[in-house]
């Protein structure tokens, strides 16, 4: 293997990374130094203002990028398999490549001028879209591990990006001091994974696992590794850091961190429980639970749903809601893990993949609501309709997928699921869970409703009082274009679901 | 060509959003009175196999998990798309000027009612007034008709889906689609404590929904598909059909108000505008009972066995239940919302006898409350309320409105009649069809139902009176800080109103007369259904 070779596989990500290179230099270089009030008044700083044309470059430098680096992609081969596993190209891997990359797009069109460094900011967008793709292209723990300190280390900076505003440093502090506790707990977890297998191959540890009985050892192992992916996807009880990463951190880089890298986590984790833990998949099936790592994911779901929906009843702050509502989500998407096989893996990927566009593009309206009106309570949401029908009708897209109401994609990937799920198991065993995640639904439609009816029906003086919404012609486009694939991915759900059961035919183990 | 019905009211409903708001009702009378006609000419097209669930569409639409895109007909899905464009057609007519309830001027002599705050009872004032100083209340309308009209083409558009689906899956689809456009016409058109009605509404269906998720995917995951006809033939064990069946029919029963999950219905009637009060009515309630009998009793006929008594208990609590309750009312929305759950008492009870008489009664009874409830929400929600601005009937007692609106009283009379049950109306038809198939399985909720339509009666005859025919107190008089009306000021019932009445009193007095019309076509249909067999 020539390091030609390995450049060739490894195309998307050299690109990226060359574009996040040339993105930081443009920035550096454009931008002037000016003198600013920082976060305490009494503490001038000097700080780079972006001057409009710098920013412009920059957007489309990086856009260009991710738009290569997805042909690059497109002409990958179909199977190639790098370092026993460390960079492993299969369809399944392409397709969730090619997903994170598209998402990455999406944060950069949102993005425009959010931030001071906007060079530096678009620069590190890429570095976490990096981290991605190196996550969904392993099949080797370590590498994983790499790949979630790149996208989490991004991450934590991103979130903390927006220097005048004391929220998003306080996100920031907390997303960073979860999330390197959950690494540390998830890299001791796979140590004991690597004693017990002696191996670091995901096929390999399946193969390894197989042939021993369920430890205290190797369980404390895999709880350990569930905790770290548990923080990622934000799911109860290790969720305390999203509501304020969602919050404080600027919009785009919130946007990015409920989609991309939710995305990306929940492929890695499905590939390391389903095809790595498979043989102690265990049951989590009611009164017949037996132990392994399906009835822990079923406990976090449980905990997500209930959780997450009870405390959106009463979030007055629209990102502060969407967070809850995402632990919530978590929590749904979990469901096809817990149920397990191909159904129940291809429903997880499914949803969680229109869920990542129903938020990317439920965060292009706060952020354009945000940008125009300069907060993102519900209040400032009010009477939007008459100030924006477009946004305003995108959001009802938005907020009906994810209450899950037809005909948007949200319904199909909610049925799907919950009939994976109900499906697998001895004698419907996951009734349970099912019958919760229903009840969950149930009070999610409450407060997406009372979003919709802020944006629909207030009327009347207070709406007169807010400045109207103008056009931001790539923000729209963009949150239309969201729009229109929840729209069509919940009409036509075949374009998504074949080729997700065609890329999943190629994993035997499953 | 009946599944037309469907594709023209959503491309209606879509066209109304790029259109230009004059061309608003336009478009969706002229949608609505396309479906009427082609549901209409299916009935008299006779090379349609109407005894059995007919394909008319097949596509598939998710292979991989066995979904299609299927439509079918048969006899009582043809009566219910009917009854669906009849409701749909007059509620378009009877919103011709939709909340534009400002222009009824200045009604009580000393009551204080200037446009603006009506207007901002109907719900939504963007507007600032213009430069004239005058609240352009016409403007106003116009502003969000085509949305309004664009919500109420989704109901309509949803419920010919429902009514015609024979994928499960679609049909669920097609279900849930309803929901949410109920909860937008309420609570932006609504009236009386609209945001509660239309919230309370919305979790009672999307409660009754998640129950009828658990029963599908149950069907789907055991028996592996989602073909109807082919489930129907499918031998479900009895232990899944001993919890499946009651979950399913509850879940779909929400809809259908049946006691004790009906209290949804009466506020969520009361706080809707006229259009919507009659779509609920006239349709809505209906898919709860259509998806009753279609999925629920089709699919799970021993699971329908256990239970039955059970659902005749609770019909037969529901109708006197609430024509009690709707005795006591003020409200005169509030005495037919009340009187719409007991009519749909009769249609769960009939569903309940299972035998061909109840069940085709039920469907015929379908029909005619959807008629009827329509009617009698015209006349309470439009020709009253928007005139007089109050529904209290202690108010309309003193106000003598069988002179001030004699075409309104003409209406209402024909309505309660219907509503009562008097022979020459669809729901004497409905009803004595239903008490018969009921006096072979349940002999004693026949005496139990007829106190309650004495009940029923009472209430209609209590309303009738207190709305239409109390003496007058001289005029100008004042009673309880309430003046007496200046009649001239009342604005003159309308020629689209005319026409919507005129329609819907013609289908009861027509099914009435002549129920072979509607029975010929739903008996074959019920006979072919699996549960009557298993239980004769």
């Amino acid at each position: 293997m020539s390091y030609l070779d390995l450049l060739k596989l490894a195309a998307p990500e050299a690109i990226v990374t060359l574009t996040a290179l040339i993105v930081l230099v443009i920035g550096l270089t454009t931008s002037r130094g000016t003198v600013v009030a920082g976060v305490s008044p009494a503490m001038p700083q000097r700080r780079a203002i972006d001057t409009t044309a710098s920013t412009v470059v920059c957007s489309f430098v990086a856009a260009l990028g991710l738009i290569v680096a997805i042909g690059a992609m497109l002409s990958l081969p179909s199977h190639a398999n790098l370092f026993q596993g460390m960079l492993v190209i299969s369809p399944l891997n392409s397709l969730f490549m090619v997903v994170c990359l598209v998402l990455a797009f999406f944060t950069i069109l949102l993005a425009s001028r959010e931030t001071p460094n906007y060079g530096e900011y678009l620069a590190i967008i890429l570095l976490a879209t990096i981290g991605l793709l190196l996550l969904v292209s392993s099949e080797e723990l370590l590498m994983i591990f790499i790949g979630l300190e790149l996208t989490g280390l991004s991450l934590y900076l991103m979130t903390a990006f927006d220097k005048t505003d004391i929220r998003s440093a306080e996100a920031g502090l907390k997303y960073f001091l979860f999330g390197s506790t959950a690494s540390a707990f998830t890299l001791f977890g796979l140590s004991l994974i690597y004693g017990m297998a002696g191996t670091t191959g995901l096929a390999a540890i399946a193969e390894g696992l197989a042939a021993q009985s369920l430890s205290p050892l190797l369980f404390a192992g895999i709880v350990m590794t569930l905790v770290g992916f548990a923080f990622k996807i934000a799911a109860a009880p290790f969720h305390l850091w999203a509501p304020d990463a969602y919050q404080g951190a600027p919009v785009s880089s919130a946007a990015f961190i409920a989609s991309g890298s939710k995305v990306a986590s929940f492929v890695v984790l499905g590939k390391i429980v389903l095809v790595g833990f498979g043989p102690v998949h265990g049951s989590a099936d009611w009164h017949a639970m037996v132990a392994g790592w399906s009835p822990v994911l079923a406990v976090l779901a449980a905990f997500s749903i209930l959780i997450g929906n009870l405390v959106a009843l009463v979030q007055t702050n629209l990102r502060r809601l969407l967070a809850y509502s995402a632990v919530a989500h978590a929590g749904y998407t979990l469901l096809g893990l817990v149920a397990g096989g191909r159904a129940g893996f291809s429903a997880t990927l499914f949803y969680t993949t229109i869920y990542a566009f129903t938020l990317i593009g439920a965060f292009g309206v706060v952020a354009v609501v945000r940008r125009e009106t300069g907060g993102d309570n519900l209040q400032n949401f009010a009477g939007l309709r008459a100030r924006s029908p477009l946004l305003a009708g995108c959001m009802a897209v938005f907020m009906l997928s994810l209450a899950g109401l037809p005909p948007l994609a949200g319904f199909f990937g909610k049925f799907y699921l919950f009939s994976a799920a109900f499906r697998s198991g001895a004698n419907h065993g996951l009734l349970w869970l099912v019958a919760l995640a229903l009840f969950g639904s149930l009070i999610s439609l409450y407060y997406y409703l009372i979003v919709l009816k802020v944006i629909f029906q207030t009327q009347g003086a207070e709406a007169h009082l807010l400045p109207s919404v103008a056009w931001n012609g790539l923000s729209n486009l963009t949150i239309a274009f969201a729009a229109a694939i929840v729209l069509f991915l919940g009409i036509a759900p075949q374009f998504l679901v074949a080729r997700i059961l065609a890329v999943l035919q190629t994993i035997t183990i499953l | 060509m009946i599944a037309w019905t469907i594709y023209i009211t959503f491309a209606g409903a879509v066209l109304l959003l790029f259109l230009p708001r004059a061309f608003s009702r336009w478009i969706a009378l002229l949608t609505t009175t396309g479906t009427f006609a082609i549901s209409l000419a299916t009935f008299f097209c006779h090379d349609l196999d109407l005894a059995h669930f007919t394909t008319i569409v097949r596509v598939p639409w998710v292979p991989a998990l066995g979904m299609n895109y299927h439509l079918a007909v048969d006899g009582i899905s043809l009566t219910l798309v009917l009854v669906t464009s009849i409701t749909a057609v007059s509620s378009v007519l009877f919103s011709w000027d939709v909340a534009n309830s400002a222009s009824g001027g200045q009604l009580l002599q000393s009551g204080n009612n200037p446009p603006h705050q009506s207007a901002s009872r109907s719900g939504w004032v963007t507007q600032p007034v213009d430069a004239t100083g005058c609240p352009s209340a016409a403007k106003r309308v116009d502003q969000r008709s085509n949305e309004f009209f664009f919500w109420l083409l989704l109901v309509v558009g949803g419920s010919f889906g429902v009514f015609l689906s024979a994928d499960l899956f679609l049909l669920f689809v097609f279900y849930e689609l309803v929901i949410v456009p109920k909860y937008f016409l309420i609570a932006i058109w609504g009236s009386t404590n609209k945001e509660y009605g239309a919230m309370k509404l919305t979790l009672y269906s999307f409660f009754g929904g998640a129950l009828v998720f658990i029963g599908i995917i149950a069907a789907y995951v055991t028996a592996g598909s989602l073909d109807l006809n082919e489930l129907a033939q499918f031998r479900f064990t009895p232990q899944l059909q001993s919890w499946a069946f009651p979950v399913l029919f509850i879940g779909f029963a929400v809809l259908a108000g049946i006691w004790p999950l009906h209290t949804w219905a009466p506020t969520g009637h009361v706080a809707a505008p006229t259009a919507g009060s009659m779509l609920l009515a006239g349709i809505v309630m209906k898919l709860g009972a259509y998806g009753g009998l279609r999925v629920a009793m089709n699919l799970f006929p021993q699971g329908f066995q256990m239970w039955s008594s059970w659902i005749a208990i609770l019909a037969v609590i529901g109708i006197v239940y609430a024509a009690a309750v709707a005795l006591r009312q003020r409200d005169l929305k509030f005495v037919i919302g009340y009187s719409s759950v007991s009519h749909m008492g009769f249609v769960l009870l009939g569903l309940a006898t299972a035998n061909v008489l109840g069940v085709s009664g039920a469907v015929l009874q379908m029909f005619s409350h959807g008629v009827i409830g329509a009617l009698l929400f015209a006349v309470a929600g439009r020709m009253i309320y928007r005139r007089t601005h109050t529904r209290d009937l202690d108010e309309l007692s003193l106000m003598e409105l069988n002179r001030a609106l004699p075409f309104a009283s003409f209406v209402f009379v024909i309505a309660s009649a219907a509503s009562m049950g008097i022979p020459g109306f669809s729901g004497f038809a409905a009803e004595i069809t239903i008490l018969i198939g009921v006096w072979k399985t349940f002999p004693i909720a026949v005496w139990i139902t007829g106190a309650g339509m004495v009940l029923v009666a009472a209430f209609t005859l209590r309303a009738l009176k207190r709305s239409f025919f109390d003496t007058a107190v001289e005029e100008g008089q004042n009673v309880k800080g309430v003046t007496t009306l200046n009649r001239e000021a009342l604005e003159p019932i309308t020629v689209p109103e005319k026409l919507g009445a005129v329609l819907l009193m013609f289908a009861t007095l027509a099914i009435g007369i002549y129920p072979k019309f509607l029975l010929d076509r739903i008996v074959p249909a019920v006979e072919a259904m699996r549960f009557l067999k298993t239980g004769g």
